[in-house]
């Protein structure tokens, strides 16, 4: 499913000759009922065909071979669209049945008692009911998504998120859900079952994007009706317009009324089919875009709303900032070298394996040359970080006898001094509410009563993620930044990151405020989450994207799921739900323009006879009527195929200004929709002129 | 285009700008419910008004209700003037004894009047009393103008409110818009029109001598004044020789500036506005003009400062001014240009210090070919109807523009209140289609267009093409449509299509040279004109009800604006291509044709 074998497939002749077998298909009544304005055309198809069995027999209208070559193309103008939509629905059905190959039935080790690891009974992991309890051992494949509620496990999840590396799965706490179709690589554990068949976090996956679930969305709805609006229109235009050409045939004195080949023509031409019959494509690509981009939407109308985001909320830890701080500078105190105090913070986070600690570690080595092995203390006793103490350090013994070194917060060294009797300098006080200041996390370093000095301890704001900020501000969506950290701190960060607004000592209560608030500003809210306790607010947010690796309450709650579980996913989102909708907007643009074109091709071509004056409209000067009319369809036929590749990959979207936008767009499928068909219709009159069929 | 063309146009446009500014920022005080210099005068009697009708002005209503109090009204007044016509006989103020009207003709009539189109099948001089055009048909002037005006205020209401269920009482809005807006604009030009010359009397139509003796057709009628028919349904004419002229006379002045100010445009004479006592000189006939258009284009105004946004309404105006600009032009450079056969016939066809030049086929020589075809595109551009030349004597193209302006659907500047809401509903579709293009669901003025709106506004696009083309297409297949047309090929197609056009568009309008005045004609009018009014007026308040219910988002960078030069292209873009597209083939068969036609002539 990546990205490269997604593009290659839209060109895999296995998939275009499935499509082509598949247009034939759809071309069932009830199936082509679905799309109005197509079963208009479809019926004009019908009664084309008729006519042309009459003209075989002699009293038809017009030539034969010309009702003949209408006919067939009004036909390949319904196969197109069949196809556009068979293509779509075809690249899902292949990314469905990848999807399908993990999930296999697989015997489960039911347990009798939850409790009792002992006892339990082999079971088809088809007949797992909700509720029950299932031992999952190293080398089984995890037989249905749950809840771990006893044990530690490393999983392969691969199958599903294409990442290699295992991940640890344990009970309680934010990594205990797990999803089957994975694999168990070492260790045991007894998983809760947490859904019914055929209701796994899978089935919905392939439900979806296999398309047989899909519900049109609201805009789709809302541009149908107009669609369906405009082809009630022109049904009446065509319609009225033989009476209006037999009267004007009678009071001129002169020429036959237009024939019912031409008003089928005509109608098929006016009436957005080019739209019409790449609507449901556009739909059906724009979810395999999102699987494309591994993301699982359990409803379209999900996706179409990411478009319409205003504020994004991100969790600053992972989206915004790497995960772990760094040490970013040592801060001696009054009469202290800034070596002495490297030295010491040093040495009490040798035994220290966090990720600050080994920062720590590696800042001193690299601006003072200090070295492990440099030390060679005696007794050296290592003390871990804990609860109670809240600092972590070192006991050792040198020359100079017995040494505590302490590090931790500033409450926390300070007491610590006080009670050996030391005290705590206000210059170092004021360093610390510096650091703080700055968005940084200071530590205070103490060796007994003496207070040594700060580290800073920085957040690293990731790469590239002040562009992406500007990029959103740009299309208009706001970025808030949710944090744990105190305000001061939070203030920091967001103004390095580029943030729009920060929630900072954030609770879940408050997560939820803040996404109903701007919900009753009438604003659209997006978030990411994985803990249960986002489940809350991600089941209020509009668009909730929870993380793959995430707790089963997080994934139930958000409406999709990021197999990556990369929290900056949200913007490739959001993109992906703009582009359908764009998509979808030029291409009726698009359509609607083509008209005018259409119009000065079969107009003069339709009234030859009774007004030959009407001629000098024909500004494209086609070669006969016949030729004029036939090019007008086919024109109308083929411009369906050449949107295919568009209609499926989606409109280049670029983030800028919606005025800007707007303009470019306008000017492509608005200007360039007027433009094209008279190039289009001219070069296909030319080529029928050429060949000799007209 | 002649330079006298250019300053007028010029003129007109400064003129317009210039008084419909305040009248704008006016009405909106005037809808808002605040204070303003006509308050201390009149309040006292609004609140009788309200008092006597039993009516709480701070109850409001939701759109059904809304909807439905206005049918309501409209229906009950148009059985009133439908009742007066019939009986209008017996009751006073009718001294040239006009007795009751036609059924099918009163049908018409009082639909025509209630729905603000003002087709007129009959000819007010030989068949209304004094009493029935100032208490049916002068009222109604009043009354339709006042509903157009009510459900524009309405919508624009549905956008600058949020998270409401009701648009406003329909009671109060007929009340302020009529007593506060169109009693003292029409005063004002009432006075004015009189001072010109324009006539306002009880008497009755006075015979004078004439010089010469004046030699004319004229149709018999019956004693109820119906002209008398033959057995192939062509009305009896006799010959008539005379030294003694009839005059009409009446209570010209009144009705004459509602008729403009409330863009009805039934004229008390047949003759309309072509008529001395209705437009006497060059001045009156610039001011009505101004008249037609002056609430219509306020109403922009007033809707950018109800919205909080002043450039939304200079974006919708400058939409409407844009379309009305170049249309006028083709009339004016068509008509200047005249008929190429007339040329090959010898005929100088060219403007000098001695004549206007061009086409003078059915104009008043008072008001030449400049003022006359910018009256055409005026009262066309607003579904006025008023006519003060005869728009069947047009050139082909001159023709076809009044059609196309009418078949766009009145919206530029349009009807008191239909332009500005038809032109809103472009605005929704035009935004729908483009917000799409964005990337977002399509907004207007912070309001989200969804699925119900879409039905609404594609309800409102389908039913005036629905009604002119089926329309136009009954009358050309059936006899009782054929045999009221005069002219042959493309012309005749041309009248009917017109009249459709007119009538669905509630223009009001004639091509003349087609007999509408039979059962036929009028009933097949009336049903255009009554649907074309409110199968159009119902969807559009029950968006404005489906808008006020919803929150109205802040605009930011990602919000489409609907207040630049790009939206105004974009919106007459969209005019064009789902208004006026649906016409092309029956435009191609009529005026194009005949235009043509005109242009291959050869000696």
């Amino acid at each position: 499913m990546s990205k490269k074998s997604a593009l290659t497939s839209l060109l895999d002749p296995a998939l275009i000759h499935e499509a082509i077998s598949a247009s034939f298909k759809k071309l069932a009544p009830d199936t082509q009922w679905k799309n109005p304005v197509m079963f208009v055309v479809y019926i004009g198809s019908i009664l084309a065909t008729l006519l042309f069995v009459q003209t075989l027999r002699g009293q038809g209208e017009g030539h034969a071979w010309f009702v003949g070559a209408i006919a067939v193309w009004l036909w390949f103008t319904v196969l197109f669209a069949n196809f556009a939509e068979a293509l779509a629905e075809g690249r899902s059905k292949a990314q469905a049945a990848s999807l399908r190959s993990t999930k296999k039935n697989v015997m489960a080790k039911k347990l009798y008692h939850h409790q009792d690891r002992s006892k339990c009974l082999p079971t088809d992991s088809a007949s797992l009911r909700k509720g029950d309890f299932i031992l999952i051992e190293a080398g089984d494949i995890v037989p249905a998504d749950g809840e771990v509620v006893e044990g530690v496990a490393s999983v392969d999840e691969s199958a599903i998120t294409g990442e290699s590396a295992p991940v640890i799965r344990e009970s309680g706490g934010d990594f205990s859900a797990v999803t089957g179709g994975t694999r168990v690589l070492s260790d045991w554990i007894v998983v809760k079952v947490s859904v019914n068949p055929g209701e796994a976090f899978l089935d919905r996956m392939i439900a979806m994007v296999e398309g047989a679930k899909r519900q049109k969305t609201p805009n789709e709805i809302a541009l149908s009706i107009l669609l369906v609006a405009l082809t009630i229109v022109f049904l009446v235009v065509t319609a009225t317009l033989l009476p209006f050409s037999l009267f004007s045939a009678t009071a001129s004195g002169a020429g036959a009324p237009i024939t019912v080949t031409t008003l089928i023509v005509l109608l098929v031409c006016l009436i957005p089919t080019t739209i019409g019959g790449l609507l449901s494509a556009i739909g059906v690509a724009g979810m395999s875009r999102m699987m494309q981009a591994n993301v699982i939407a359990t409803s379209g109308r999900a996706v179409e709303a990411a478009g319409d985001v205003d504020v994004l909320l991100l969790d600053k830890t992972g989206t915004i900032t790497l995960g772990n701080r760094q040490a970013s500078d040592f801060i001696p105190a009054p009469g202290i070298r800034q070596e002495q105090l490297a030295d010491a913070a040093q040495l009490s986070s040798l035994a220290d394996e966090t990720p600050e600690g080994r920062s720590i570690v590696i800042l001193a080595k690299e601006t003072f040359g200090l070295r492990q092995s440099d030390f060679n203390a005696q007794q050296a006793v290592f003390v871990p970080f804990s609860a109670h103490t809240r600092m972590s350090g070192i006991n050792y013994t040198d020359t100079f006898g017995v040494r505590e070194i302490r590090k931790g917060a500033m409450d926390a060294i300070r007491k610590y001094v006080q009670e050996a009797g030391g005290y705590f300098p206000e210059a170092v006080e004021r360093e610390v509410a510096e650091v703080a200041r700055r968005g940084s996390t200071p530590l205070v370093v103490a060796e007994q009563s003496r207070v040594l000095g700060v580290i800073e301890l920085k957040d690293i704001v990731k790469g590239g993620i002040k562009e992406r900020f500007a990029e959103l501000r740009q299309m208009g969506i706001k970025t808030i930044m949710i944090t744990g950290d105190n305000p001061l701190t939070a203030a920091a960060i967001a103004a390095e990151a580029g943030v729009d607004d920060f929630l900072a000592e954030a609770t879940p209560e408050a997560k939820l405020k803040l996404i109903r608030d701007h919900q009753t500003e009438g604003k659209l809210v997006a978030m990411t989450g994985d803990g249960t306790n986002d489940a809350p607010a991600l089941a209020q947010a509009d668009v909730a994207v929870a993380m793959n690796t995430g707790t089963q309450a997080a994934k139930e709650a958000g409406n999709m799921v990021d197999l990556d579980s990369n929290p900056t996913k949200l913007i490739e989102i959001v993109e992906i739900g703009k582009q359908m909708l764009m998509t979808r907007g030029s291409l009726t643009t698009f359509s609607i323009s083509n008209d005018i074109a259409k119009y000065f091709a079969i107009i003069p071509a339709a009234f030859a006879t009774t007004y030959p004056q009407l001629a000098s409209l024909n500004v494209m000067h086609l070669n006969s009527p016949d030729s004029a009319i036939l090019s007008a369809v086919i024109f109308n036929a083929i411009i369906i195929v050449f949107l295919i590749p568009l209609a499926l990959k989606g409109i280049t979207y670029k983030a800028q200004s919606a005025a800007r936008l707007l303009r470019s767009n306008l000017l492509i499928y608005g200007l360039g929709g007027l433009i094209v068909p008279f190039i289009g219709i001219k070069a296909i009159d030319m080529l029928l002129g050429l060949l000799g069929l007209v | 285009m002649t330079t006298n063309a250019m300053w007028m146009l010029g003129l007109f446009l400064v003129s317009l700008l210039v008084l419909s500014w305040p009248l704008g920022q006016y009405m909106a005080r005037v809808f808002q419910g605040e204070r303003h210099f006509l308050t201390g005068a009149f309040q006292p009697v609004e609140k009788l008004i309200y008092r006597c009708c039993g009516i709480q002005s701070s109850d409001e209503m939701g759109w059904k209700q809304y909807a439905l109090a206005l049918l309501a009204f409209n229906l009950l007044g148009a059985l009133f003037v439908y009742g007066l016509q019939r009986v209008q006989g017996m009751l006073p103020l009718n001294p040239q004894q006009m007795g009751a009207v036609a059924p099918d003709s009163a049908f018409n009539t009082a639909i025509s009047f209630v729905t603000n189109t003002n087709w007129q099948g009959y000819s007010g001089e030989s068949t209304m009393s004094y009493l029935t055009q100032m208490l049916a048909l002068t009222v109604q002037n009043f009354l339709s103008a006042a509903t157009g005006i009510a459900v524009v205020i309405a919508l624009i209401r549905g956008f600058a409110r949020h998270s409401l269920s009701t648009i406003g009482s329909f009671w109060v809005d007929m009340t302020r818009s009529t007593l506060y807006v169109l009693l003292p604009l029409s005063l004002v030009l009432a006075v004015v029109m009189v001072g010109q010359g324009t006539i306002q009397n009880f008497k009755p139509y006075q015979t004078v001598q004439t010089l010469d003796e004046n030699t004319y057709q004229q149709a018999v009628t019956d004693k109820a004044g119906n002209p008398v028919k033959d057995a192939q349904g062509q009305p009896v004419m006799e010959t008539v020789k005379t030294h003694e002229q009839t005059l009409a006379m009446g209570p010209v002045a009144s009705q004459e500036a509602i008729k403009m100010i409330g863009t009805n445009g039934g004229g008390f004479f047949n003759a309309n506005s072509a008529h001395p006592y209705e437009n006497p000189t060059s001045l009156t006939n610039f001011l009505q003009m101004l008249a037609i258009f002056v609430i219509p284009a306020g109403l922009c105004f007033t809707f950018g400062a109800m919205v909080g946004d002043k450039r939304q309404g200079w974006a919708v105006l400058a939409a409407m001014t844009v379309i009305f600009v170049v249309m006028t032009c083709i009339v004016l450079v068509a008509e200047q240009h005249g008929n190429p056969a007339l040329t090959l016939a010898g005929v100088d066809q060219h403007a000098s210090t001695l004549q206007s030049g061009g086409n003078m086929e059915g104009k008043e020589t008072r008001f030449g070919i400049t003022a006359s075809a910018l009256f055409i595109a005026v009262t066309t551009s607003a579904s006025c109807g008023a006519v003060n030349s005869m728009h069947d004597a047009l050139t082909p193209l001159g023709g076809l523009v009044p059609t196309a302006l009418m078949q766009m659907g009145e919206v530029v500047f349009g009807g008191v209140g239909s332009g500005l809401y038809g032109m809103l509903i472009f605005a929704i579709l035009a935004v729908f289609i483009a917000g799409l293009m964005i990337g977002r669901t399509p907004e207007y003025l912070g309001k989200k267009i969804e699925i119900f709106e879409m039905k609404m506004t594609a309800l409102t696009i389908l039913v005036t093409p629905l009604l002119v083309l089926m329309g136009t297409s009954m009358a050309v297949m059936v006899m009782a449509g054929k045999t009221g047309i005069y002219n042959p090929g493309a012309h005749g197609f041309s009248e009917v299509l017109y009249a459709f056009t007119s009538a669905a568009n509630n223009n009001g309008s004639a091509f003349a040279g087609l007999s509408t005045n039979t059962p036929f004609y009028n009933t097949m009018l009336g049903i255009a004109m009554w649907f074309g009014r409110f199968a159009m007026i119902v969807p559009i308040l029950a968006i404005a009800g489906s808008l006020a219910a919803k929150k109205r988002l802040t605009a930011n960078t990602g919000t489409m604006p609907t207040h630049g030069p790009l939206f105004v292209v974009l919106l007459i873009g969209t005019v064009l291509l789902v208004g006026a597209l649906n016409y092309i083939p029956a435009l191609a068969l009529g005026p194009v044709a005949e235009h043509l036609q005109m242009q291959t002539v050869h000696p």
